[in-house]
């Protein structure tokens, strides 16, 4: 087992590992965040990108270990604090950006990376930027309407 | 996957101790590797990370040559694309897998497992790149021995790659749209005025050089040189997204907008 400490949305969260545990399990079976969705087993889907020392990384592709010391923020931290939604989110909900919302958390945390690199994108660099988040109900559309809400908010 | 036991050195030294047990692996970014061993096509007793050492972390032009360390990640080298120093590098890198990919994965990683598909390869070949290792360095002409198959030594750790910045170079990739890996990619590069052109994606054999566009580039580089060139079939990769004879035709085709895009 590995002994590991992180800061999780801003809290200080530790916990014990095997090797072999993900990220996307420890998040979600130790610290029970839910959140953060797991949409395969090939490391393909997106839903489960995070944010590690700031930058997108898919939690189901990186072991718990990996992120020791780093900072993570996932969907659960997104929120302002008063509980309500942050500027992407009530975008999402605006725009009808999700319909079953598996992929959500995913889709939000990417659209997140790409407006903190990127504060004024076209469309076509939101579509390239999602290109590793898939989403099988909205065809996209409203995903990239309500980012661009969002950078425009 | 199958559990394993944990490494984490943070240097070169204490790598490659821990590399001599057997049964040991490196993982760098692990976004080829953690993938495979979910699916239980690859494993080890123990895994070595090497994303913490800092001597595999440079990034430096000198000489005419540029430095980048195997830890490096793809994120990283995509900034080369605005720096003028080797923009067609950047560019390879900017368009690998995507933005979460890039984040962690890393050039020394893609070079240690040399998928016959991936971009860097094409990169070290056309570029006449040295691979420097823990204990030796090797030109990329002797580096790549066959699909997945490398001249390192089980126990052996790419420390930094260092490529001679070429005058003129330029990639570019047939994507296969759903992995984002080259269908074919083919990378050209002029140095010293002579012309080396490497092809990704496209043999059984994994990355390989087009010596025949080689010749016909370095007396006139030129789109025009290699549009009556023929590559032959034999060879080729051949599966569900494209055929030997296509690839075969994606290599010329390829090669053609590579040095026009590098002109």
């Amino acid at each position: 087992m590995v002994e590991i400490n992180m800061t999780v949305n801003g809290q200080q969260r530790s916990g014990s590992v095997e090797g072999r545990t993900l990220l996307s399990d420890f998040l979600r079976d130790q610290l029970k965040l839910t959140g953060t969705h797991v949409g395969c087993d090939t490391s393909q889907c997106g839903a489960c990108v995070i944010h590690a020392d700031g930058v997108a990384v898919k939690a189901c592709a990186i072991f718990a270990w990996e992120a020791d010391g780093a900072e993570i923020t996932t969907i659960e931290g997104m929120a302002e604090a008063d509980g309500s939604m942050s500027p992407i989110q009530q975008a999402f909900q605006d725009y009808h950006g999700l319909q079953c919302g598996f992929c959500t958390p995913g889709m939000v945390m990417s659209a997140a990376a790409l407006l903190k690199e990127n504060p004024d994108p076209t469309e076509a660099e939101i579509r390239d930027y999602l290109e590793g988040n898939i989403c099988r109900c909205t065809g996209y559309h409203n995903i990239v309407k309500a980012i661009q809400a969002a950078a425009a908010a | 996957m199958y559990d394993f036991l944990v490494e984490r050195p943070t240097s070169i030294s204490q790598a490659v101790a821990a590399l001599r047990d057997d049964d040991t692996q490196v993982i760098a970014g692990g976004q080829t590797l953690i993938p495979t061993m979910k699916n239980r096509l690859a494993g080890a007793s123990k895994l070595v990370s090497v994303t913490k050492v800092k001597e595999m972390l440079v990034f430096v032009a000198e000489d005419g040559v540029l430095r980048i360390g195997a830890s490096t990640q793809h994120d990283r080298v995509a900034q080369l694309q605005d720096s003028g120093e080797f923009p067609a590098l950047g560019y390879l890198a900017a368009n690998i897998g995507d933005p979460a990919v890039r984040n962690r994965g890393t050039i020394g990683g893609s070079l240690a497992n040399n998928d016959p598909a991936a971009c860097y390869p094409a990169a070290v070949l056309a570029s006449n790149a040295t691979i420097v290792t823990d204990s030796r360095s090797i030109a990329a002409d002797d580096f790549f021995i066959g699909m997945f198959d490398t001249d390192l030594r089980e126990d052996e750790l790419i420390v930094e790659v260092r490529f001679p910045i070429p005058q003129r170079a330029a990639y570019v990739k047939f994507e296969q749209p759903a992995s984002r890996f080259a269908l074919v990619g083919v990378f050209v590069a002029q140095n010293a005025g002579r012309v080396r052109v490497a092809v990704t994606g496209a043999s059984d054999g994994g990355v390989f050089r087009w010596h025949q566009a080689e010749e016909a580039l370095s007396a006139d580089f030129n789109p025009a040189s290699v549009a009556d060139l023929q590559v032959s079939a034999e060879g080729m990769i051949a599966d569900i997204h494209g055929s030997a004879r296509y690839r075969a035709h994606l290599v010329q085709t390829l090669t053609s907008r590579a040095v026009a895009a590098a002109s």
